[in-house]
């Protein structure tokens, strides 16, 4: 196939995966979005299968199907629950293509590369394994299948700059001289040890970052690998998965009220923990029964959920929902504020709401719903705890003081559904629980929101508002 | 030589500019689906994983290179169905009241 032609049709490719993220600004045109980078996707791999230098089809047609078999289950049998691992485990196969095309790309070209060919070859290789071992630890902790507590332990910090700072100095010595064979192993061992080092440490609160952080390592080691083998399309491709990656976790460590710099040395987790984790707290709380409840959301004219990450792990949503629609059938104005570092990944909690068919312009991000809680008459948090504390606000010495949190506390009354007085993930003492027009409902969230929902149906009909 | 090199930085340069513009006007709404969907994008390391799989080069090179095409072709097709299966739950519902206007 003519070059120009290639490289015109790797051009198209590029203008389809623009337009592909520029649909997904709003969920009307998303749809469109995902067909058009489909094409995209389809018109580059095809143009590439008819370059002269592929001259045999067995292993690619074998590498292929097996992506396929495996590509299908993962895109269609996943559970929403699932998806923040899933997302992890694709940054991790994203990140081992490309740490694996820039060994086979090395040890082809060594030791004839030039300074600039050797740099970027560098950056890809140990982004890419770095990337790799670092999502599978952050899906593993997603799964439950390692620790999700922080591992910490002292001079972690200088101990992972000094590794970070190994890798560097490696790929220095490979730009020098290509030809120091017996470095780039290392520099691949390097790299897969920081990426173990820098996500133990983190916690599952932290994790929207983490991921974020993670998604846009591999974009830049796409980048990186567009420029070790001239091709634009990657490079564009890499570009814009590396500055998606990078938007997400400016705007979650900014919804942590965490510097960017922090973000990127590994300020997360541990760091902040204050009081002992778990410790049960004895000063006195209101509680309130799921019928009770039932009657103060009846009484209300409108009404705030609040999602956290409990409601994903009680896999709640649909019991919320149920009671969302409940309640607008007796004429109760129900809104959803999702606070950006809900959940485990960007946007997680906004997915398990559409998947339980919650209707998305119900869904209220921080800075549209925080006035409106002065209005409501109820706020019912399910499973959130840090992201509503307003230490974050009064309290000058609490570990996540400047966080923007949602103002939960403005609404007329509050009902909290926990499961128990434990603290939250950060381990600071909510001040929420203790005030005055806070009630706190005990039990499962999936459980104790199905009893409200039962409640409300044996509620007689509101008689003001039908009328 | 030298001049590809400049060309391609302005090619990265600009593209993350552009990356940069429209990506910020992705609501929060759909931040998963983003994640998602970029990753799918970013599959396009297949362009490169063919070659190397396909070329007839060394074995290191054809068994890498074809390790490669395996990891992108589950990203590129995973992501995509994913990506898909999440936006069709995305819904705008017909408020079920009367009662219920937006303020």
């Amino acid at each position: 196939m003519n070059e120009n032609l290639v490289s015109l049709s790797y051009l198209v490719a590029g203008v389809c995966f623009i337009f592909s993220l520029k649909w997904l600004s709003h969920p009307s045109t998303a749809r469109r979005g995902v067909m058009v980078g489909e094409i995209g996707m389809v018109l580059a791999v095809a143009t590439t299968l008819l370059k002269a230098e592929i001259i045999q089809f067995q292993w690619i047609l074998t590498a292929g199907i097996l992506g396929i078999a495996l590509g299908v289950p993962l895109g269609l049998f996943v559970p929403m629950t699932a998806v923040p691992q899933r997302t992890a485990l694709s940054h991790a196969f994203g990140a081992l293509a490309a740490g694996l095309v820039g060994t086979a790309e090395y040890y082809l070209d060594q030791p004839h590369i030039s300074h600039f060919q050797m740099s970027a070859l560098g950056v890809e290789v140990m982004l890419g394994f770095l990337t790799v071992t670092g999502s599978l630890i952050a899906a593993g902790k997603l799964q439950g299948i390692v620790r999700d507590k922080p591992f910490i332990y002292p001079g972690q910090n200088v101990v992972n700059i000094g590794a970070l700072g190994v890798g560097v100095a490696l790929i220095v010595a490979l730009v020098l001289d290509p030809g120091r064979t017996i470095l780039f192993p290392i520099l691949i061992v390097v790299a897969t040890l920081v990426g173990v080092m820098l996500v133990i440490r983190i916690g599952g609160a932290d994790m929207p970052t983490v991921i974020s952080l993670l998604n846009s390592y591999a974009g830049l080691s796409a980048a990186a690998m567009g420029f070790v083998l001239n091709n634009e399309l990657l490079i564009i491709a890499g570009a814009l998965d590396g500055s998606s990656g990078l938007i997400l976790s400016l705007i979650m460590s900014r919804a942590m009220n965490r510097s960017f710099r922090n973000v990127v040395f590994g300020g997360f987790g541990g760091t902040t923990v204050a009081g002992p984790e778990g410790a049960i707290e004895t000063r006195p709380v209101r509680s309130v029964d799921v019928e009770e409840t039932a009657m103060l959301l009846d009484a209300a004219a409108k009404v705030i959920i609040v999602p956290g990450y409990g409601m994903a792990a009680a896999q709640a949503q649909h019991k919320i929902r149920e009671l969302s629609d409940a309640l607008a059938r007796r004429g109760v104005d129900v809104l959803f504020a999702i606070h950006p570092v809900a959940g485990r990944m960007p946007g997680h909690m906004n997915v398990l709401l559409a998947e339980a068919d919650v209707p998305y312009d119900r869904l209220r991000d921080l800075d549209q719903i925080n006035e409106e809680f002065a209005q409501a008459d109820v706020a019912l948090v399910v499973g959130a705890n840090d992201v509503v504390n307003p230490a974050a606000r009064n309290d000058p010495n609490s570990p996540i003081s400047g966080m923007p949190i949602l103002a939960v506390d403005q609404a007329r009354s509050v009902i909290v559904v926990k499961r128990s007085m434990r603290s939250g993930f950060a381990g600071i003492e909510n001040e929420l629980f203790y005030l005055d027009k806070t009630q706190m409902l005990f039990g499962d969230a999936k459980q104790v929101i199905g009893g409200v929902v039962d409640e409300l149906q044996r509620l007689p009909a509101r008689a003001a508002v039908e009328a | 030589m030298h001049s590809d090199v400049v060309l391609e930085l302005y090619v990265f340069v600009l593209a993350s500019f552009l990356g940069f513009q429209v990506i910020t006007r992705v609501p929060g709404l759909l931040h998963t689906p983003l994640m998602s969907l970029t990753n799918a994008i970013s599959a396009i390391s297949l362009v490169g994983s063919l070659i190397l799989a396909g070329a007839g080069e060394r074995t290191m090179a054809t068994v890498l290179g074809s390790f490669a095409v395996f990891a992108s072709t589950t990203n590129a097709v995973s992501g995509f169905l994913i990506t898909d299966r999440m936006l069709k739950m995305f819904r705008r519902r017909p408020a079920p009241k009367p009662t219920e206007k937006a303020p």
